[in-house]
Parts: C-alpha cells; structure tokens; sequence
C-alpha cells in the first residue's frame, strides 16, 4: 500500500476533541467533519488537508474513542499520519475505516513532500528513507480490504 | 507468572490473539455510527454467545430533532435485536455494566474509552470505535494485542480529605498522558483491601487518561461483597508474583488533594497551588465520581450551608439517584442551592447541558479537561468530590476540608 503527500506538522498529544469537536458529532452530513476538523486548534487547517501527511507529535489521538475523528481526517482529505506513536483506540479506528497510520519519529517540514509504502515498510521524507515496522497481518488484511466493513462484507 | 491481562486472554504479552467477548456495550454516542457500519457489513443477526448492550447516556434527553432521530433508530435497532437496552435516565454505560453486569474474568468491550473502569472487576475491561463495535455485533469477536503491564502498588490507607480521585490524578501527573500506551495498568499491594469498589472505579476509569487498555484490580472479598448485593455469586482471583514492565508505588497515606489544570490531565498539581483561582461552575458526577457513595460525601460537606457558584450535580444511575433520594442526600444537596441533571454523562463532554461560556472557569469531578471539551473558551480544574464542595461553598477553588 503506497501514497504520498504534503506534510503537515502538529504537536504532541493531539486530542480527539480538537480533532472534531463534541457539538457537531451528532449530524447525517459527514462532510461537515471536514470542514469542522481541528476548528478549536486552528481554524484556518482544514482547507489545507487535502491530499496531505500529518506529521506529528507523540501520542496522536488521545482521549475519546468517537470514530468520527477519523472520518473528519479522511473527509478532510488527509493522506496520512505519521506520529512516533497514537493512542490505542484511535489507531485502531483509524485501521478500521482504512486510513493509514505510520508510527515513526519523523522530524517534519511543513510543506515538503512525504511518501510512504507500508507493504515494503519505508517513509520517504527529506531525501532519506526511513524504515518502519510492519502493521500486523490482521491489520494489512483490514487495510488492504479498505476498512473493517469490507473485511467483514468480503469474510461473511 | 503471568499478569492479570495474560491470564484472562490466555496468551503472553506482545501475541495477538481473536477471543469470545463477554459482554458488549455502546452508547447512544458512538451506538450510532456503530449501526450505520453494522449495515454496511450486511449485519442481520448478532453473534452468539455475547451479552449485549445500548444504553443512553451521553445526549439524555436529546437535545434536538436531529439527536432525536439518531436515537430512535439505535433504539429501536436494539430492542428488535433483543440487546439490553437503557433508555435516557437509567444512567451512565460503565456505572450500568458496574451495577451487577460484569464478572470477574469476563473480556468486556466498551464503545467508550472509558470502558476501563469495569477493570475494577478483574475483567478485560477495554474501549474501541464504533465499527469495532459494529464487528463485535456481528460475530460475538475481537482481536486484542495482549498488553504489558504496568504494576502500581498501593500502600496504606488514605488520610484526611484525600480521595481516590487525587490517588488517580497522582499515577496519571507521574506517568503521563501517553505513559502506559498499549499497556494495562494492575493496581496491587496491601493497600488495595481498604479500597471500596467505588474507589477502585475512579483508579480504574482514569487508566485510560495514561493511554492505558485497561485498569485491572484482582477480585477479592471487597470485590465478591459488592457483587453479592448486585445479585451475582462468583469466585475471586488470587494475585501471582508477576513482571511488570514499569513500576510506581504509592503510600496512600500521603496522598493529598491534587488538581489537573488546563488543559491536560497529567498537568497535575496540589489544591493549595491554585486555590483562590474563581470559579463559574462547578459539576459533580460522571463515570469517575457520579456513585453514592461520591453524592453522599458532597451532600455531608454542603449541608446545612449554601453553595457560592452555580453547582450542577448529576448521578450516574438511576439507583445512585433512587439512593440519595431514599437516604436524604438529595435534599441536602438541593438545600445547599445546587441543581440537579438527569442521570448520564451531564456537562462532562460539552454535547448539550452544563455548557461552558468564552472564558468560563469551571471545577469538575470527571476525567477530562481537553481545551474546550466543555464549552468554547472555557477552563476545566479536575478535581475530587471534597475539593468540588469546598470550592462550590466558596466560589473559587479552595482545599477540602477533612470529612
């Protein structure tokens, strides 16, 4: 599975109450998750997520378990995230609906061009290439099925 | 040996394993997105063998038209499905599974990360997403990454005004938010007996604010005495010597009364270093210190005196409520001047009551104080029950007074 994208940088600790705030979680237009993601901790972000890699801090995802932090990111129009590490739940969730997770402590350049390929396990990023560890093969399988709705369409 | 994690998942640390969960649960929070998945899988029937269960809690009542269809459609999906249901006012999801539902030994799933708390049974208790959960409906399974653990023993016995709450804020302010990822937390040591279950469920619930999967204690005569007058007769299980992969050790005894400030719960510092700070709000409840036992304190430390700021107090069930109401806590409460939500999640996640203004300041008894989960502008001071009465009576934060 490759892509590639624009970096984006964030801070440590990135909460999924700033990535989508708790008053518009409830709602039957997603892509207001869009253009609502990170309101609280920038507003002028959003716009600035299509076809971008987040690069951020430790611990990316914290907090609450509501999916629909995955879903603002994806409708957003994020690539990726890459972080040194994610909360459980959200990394989980993330694999879930199928957006890919890097865990890698990658020092970001807002603006420069990230590109990844998590079946061969590198990130390329400021002219080097790092490695990465391999996701699990449940993981993949739920990845490379496009989420874990499609898993279950194609294992039932 | 093998930690309290490893044995009940059958399997060593760092394996990941597919297992049978026990009992499952989601709100109307997450329930929601959890249907809609459950459709795009082509889900018809639920996978055998697994409790489940819907209860309302987080938007209760609803708030609008929009909420108000959402919830009927989960609503009546869980009645046909034949799930437990809890409508809106019977409580709080983890407060309701704590009130006879979870066993010790169980793997129990929660849509909610706070679903750790029902680690305080010596049960997996652990959160996911909705469409884990929309999974777990479907074939009665999960995977799980069997956790490390995290041993943190207690020593002593509490002393003066201190209270599990500030033990708990005490083990997240040494850890950090991030300080026990992908791990489980197994509270031990002599300590542990002369906690009650309610104290054992703040230790638990605020594991995940470490990043924690779970919040374990080893069931004991504590543990079988709480379960026995919930209606359930089981077995307790006994500590082995195991490897933790971090260690913290706490002499309960010099706990004193701690404060999480703005916005992060491992910010965390004593009562006195911020006293004086005024306040706007103060809330007590939620699945951290919403029980009897929590209304009783407040309700003994306010009465016969009048609260400065205004004071929301919501219990996390229907029987917490039914309680105070029988044994006169309530109106004690209310003569103090406070108002009283209906039994859920109230003010804590900022959807619908208890809303904080730009520039609010307000003193909570919950878990979280992310930058404007409660309100726009607003500030959340975490804190325990005795340090929320002392400060709603004097309007600002103040220490607790011993009681």
């Amino acid at each position: 599975m490759q892509g590639k994208g624009t970096a984006v940088c964030l801070p440590a600790d990135i909460d999924t109450d700033l990535v989508i705030a708790g008053r518009y979680l409830r709602t039957r237009d997603r892509s207001i998750w869009g253009t609502r993601v990170f309101e609280d901790l920038d507003p002028a972000l959003a716009p600035r997520l299509k076809g971008a890699v987040i690069v951020a801090g430790k611990n990316f995802g914290c907090g609450s378990s509501r999916e629909q932090a995955v879903h603002a990111l994806r409708e957003a129009g994020v690539v990726a995230v890459i972080a040194p590490s994610f909360a459980r739940i959200f990394f989980r969730n993330a694999i879930n609906i199928g957006l890919p997770l890097i865990e890698l402590d990658l020092t970001c350049k807002e603006g420069s061009l990230v590109a990844f390929d998590l079946s061969s396990g590198w990130v390329d990023a400021g002219g080097k290439r790092h490695a990465i560890r391999p996701l699990s093969s449940r993981m993949q399988e739920i990845l490379q099925a496009g989420g874990l709705v499609e898993y279950w369409r194609a294992h039932r | 040996m093998s930690t309290l994690s490893e044995r009940i998942l059958g399997a060593t640390e760092g394996e990941y394993v597919d297992r049978k969960v026990d009992k499952a649960y989601a709100h109307d929070g997450t329930g929601v997105l959890a249907l809609e998945a459950w459709k795009e899988m082509g889900g018809d029937r639920l996978g055998k063998g697994t409790g489940y269960f819907v209860q309302f809690d987080h938007i209760a009542p609803a708030n609008n038209g929009t909420t108000a269809t959402l919830q009927h459609e989960l609503r009546d999906f869980a009645k046909r499905s034949s799930m437990q249901f809890s409508d809106i006012g019977c409580g709080i999801c983890h407060q309701l599974m704590g009130e006879g539902a979870v066993l010790p030994g169980e793997i129990v799933v929660g849509a909610d990360s706070h679903s750790v708390t029902l680690g305080a049974f010596g049960a997996f208790a652990t959160g996911v997403g909705a469409t884990d959960m929309a999974a777990i409906w479907l074939t009665g399974e999960t995977w799980f990454r069997v956790p490390e653990s995290v041993g943190i023993h207690l020593n002593g016995k509490l002393t003066g005004a201190a209270e599990a709450k500030d033990v708990a804020l005490a083990y997240v302010g040494k850890l950090g938010t991030d300080g026990a990822t992908y791990q489980a937390l197994e509270f031990v040591g002599e300590g542990v007996r002369h906690l009650s279950m309610d104290e054992r469920f703040v230790l638990s619930n605020l594991s995940v604010e470490a990043g924690a999967k779970t919040g374990l204690f080893y069931a004991d005569d504590v543990t079988l005495r709480y379960l026995k007058e919930h209606g359930q007769e089981t077995a307790g299980q006994e500590y082995e010597p195991c490897s933790y992969r971090q260690e913290l050790e706490f002499d309960l005894a010099d706990i004193v009364p701690l404060v999480a400030v703005p916005h992060r719960v491992d910010t965390v510092k004593p009562v006195d270093a911020v006293s004086g700070v005024p306040l706007d709000q103060v809330f007590v409840g939620t699945c951290t210190n919403g029980r009897y036992s929590d209304l009783a304190r407040f309700a003994r430390l306010v009465r016969g005196r009048k609260v400065a700021v205004r004071t929301i107090v919501v219990p996390a069930s229907a029987a917490v409520l039914e309680k105070a109401i029988r044994t006169g806590v309530l109106a004690d409460i209310i003569g103090s001047g406070c108002t009283l939500g209906t039994p859920g999640c109230g003010p804590c996640l900022g959807y619908h009551m208890g809303v904080l203004g730009e520039g609010e300041v307000c003193l909570s008894t919950a878990n979280r104080n992310f930058k404007n989960r409660m309100g726009v502008g607003g500030e959340i001071y975490l804190g325990s029950v005795a340090t929320a009465a002392a400060s709603a009576l004097a309007g600002e934060i103040a220490s607790p007074e011993v009681g």
